[in-house]
């Protein structure tokens, strides 16, 4: 099986990857760069476990394939923070307790920056329906919501 | 599995003619990486389609609209000018999936995947949309009613693929709508699917299409349904006539989320409503 070369890239560092053709982005990601913040949970694009930016464009890791990111700009969850800075979703959902687990963190933490970069005042509906894909099975919806209403409440205070 | 990026829908075409095994467009591939991933189909060859210049724009053509192949559900939420003469068709698109999958997701990959309660087909079906296919033989115009053949299933023969959708130029006094039933607000298939077009002359529907999805095999355009409410003022007469039709028109499964007689009965309820936004719309454009 012959393996694709690929030039992308990742968190603002250029990267170049072989990978077999089959080969999501999600794998190509934990297995080749050594980013496993981003999690497997469905593989099948149902819970947003894996949920990363590509162009700005919130999508499934798990439903792209690692060759498809030639050329593209990909954001995982290891790029939402400044160096050892916190990105303020981060920070709050860190003082909410946002989170029990934590396997569905990384993917909704890329989630709601995405959605806030894109609507900085959301209604707590709006922001419900854009984590519709992202699930939590430790049932924490609420301090997550929270969190994320209180976030988007701080960055307009502070722009 | 071979991984190939043509620059050119001839060349997608070439490849795709020469092709031994199973072969794959990728576009979105929110249903072809699922597959693959769950080995239910396990493509020798995939051709992915992104590379070829234009496949990601939505442009102005005849007064109508072209969407490239790879335009994403996000890509239409986001066009105001598409929104506001389909909203219909916008509407249902925006309906599959979560965000992420909306940030891949195509109208072409919802129409060949085949499947009967694809929530967008029922609504381009209704806007009188078509396909341009592209194959070894050049290029022809199919209604998207033309492609489902059943589920799973399409039309299209070896090495033809879908290059764009094309919606006409909506005109005076239209108004389109898509509604689905599902047991929740979010992330479901639908257990039925009804998309409503409609034009008025002054407070009278002069002309409608009516479909139905996830009741048939495939998509179905109901014309009794259509000639229910046509030259009808969108009276309760009308509405009780529209009902009977579209019920009538269903051969649905019996399934866990919904019984034969359960989405024969939504059916209905649903062509009601939706006819109803659709007759509002259409009456909000004058």
């Amino acid at each position: 099986m012959s393996m694709i070369h690929v030039t992308t890239n990742v968190n603002g560092d250029d990267v170049e990857f072989l990978c077999d053709p089959r080969e999501t982005l999600l794998d190509v990601l934990r297995d080749k760069l050594a980013l496993t913040g981003t999690k497997e949970g469905c593989g099948t694009g149902d819970c947003g476990a894996c949920s990363v930016t590509v162009d700005d464009r919130l999508v499934c890791s798990c439903l792209m394939l690692g060759a498809e990111a030639e050329g593209k700009s990909v954001t995982t969850v290891e790029g939402i923070a400044d160096g050892e800075n916190l990105h303020p979703l981060q920070e709050k959902f860190i003082e909410y307790a946002a989170l029990q687990c934590g396997i569905c963190t990384p993917g909704i933490l890329v989630a709601t920056k995405a959605l806030l970069e894109k609507n900085p005042d959301p209604t707590e509906t709006q922001v419900r329906y854009w984590l519709a894909g992202n699930l939590c099975r430790c049932t924490g919806y609420d301090k997550i919501i929270r969190a994320v209403m209180d976030t988007a409440a701080d960055m307009r205070k502070a722009s | 599995m071979q991984y190939h990026t043509p620059g050119s829908f001839d060349d997608a075409v070439e490849l795709a003619a020469n092709a031994e095994g199973i072969t794959r467009f990728l576009a979105g591939g929110t249903d072809v990486l699922v597959q693959l991933r769950a080995d239910i189909v396990t493509p020798d060859i995939l051709i992915d389609v992104k590379k070829i210049a234009g496949v990601r724009d939505i442009t102005r053509e005849d007064g109508g609209w072209r969407i490239g192949v790879a335009v994403s559900g996000a890509e239409m939420s986001e066009h105001p000018l598409l929104q506001k003469e389909w909203p219909g068709v916008v509407e249902a698109m925006d309906l599959i999936g979560s965000t992420q999958v909306q940030g891949r997701a195509t109208l072409v990959g919802n129409l060949c995947n085949g499947s009967p309660a694809a929530d967008s087909v029922p609504a381009m079906i209704a806007a009188g949309a078509w396909v341009s296919v592209i194959g070894p033989d050049g290029t022809r115009k199919v209604p998207v009613e033309d492609i489902p053949t059943g589920p799973g299933q399409t039309s299209l023969a070896k090495g033809e693929l879908i290059n764009a959708v094309h919606l006409p130029e909506r005109g005076a006094n239209g108004g389109d709508a898509y509604l689905r039933f599902i047991p929740r607000t979010e992330m479901d298939i639908a257990v039925v699917g009804c998309a409503v077009n409609l034009r008025l002359d002054g407070d009278k529907i002069s002309e409608a299409r009516v479909v139905l999805g996830a009741v048939a095999p495939t998509v179905l355009l109901v014309e009794d349904a259509a000639a229910a409410i046509i030259g009808s003022t969108l009276d309760e007469a009308a509405l009780e006539i529209l009902a009977a039709a579209a019920s009538a028109a269903c051969n649905p499964i019996d399934d866990k989320r919904g019984t034969i007689k359960f989405r024969t009965h939504v059916a209905g309820v649903l062509a009601k409503r939706a006819a109803k936004i659709a007759y509002e719309r259409a009456g909000a454009s004058v």
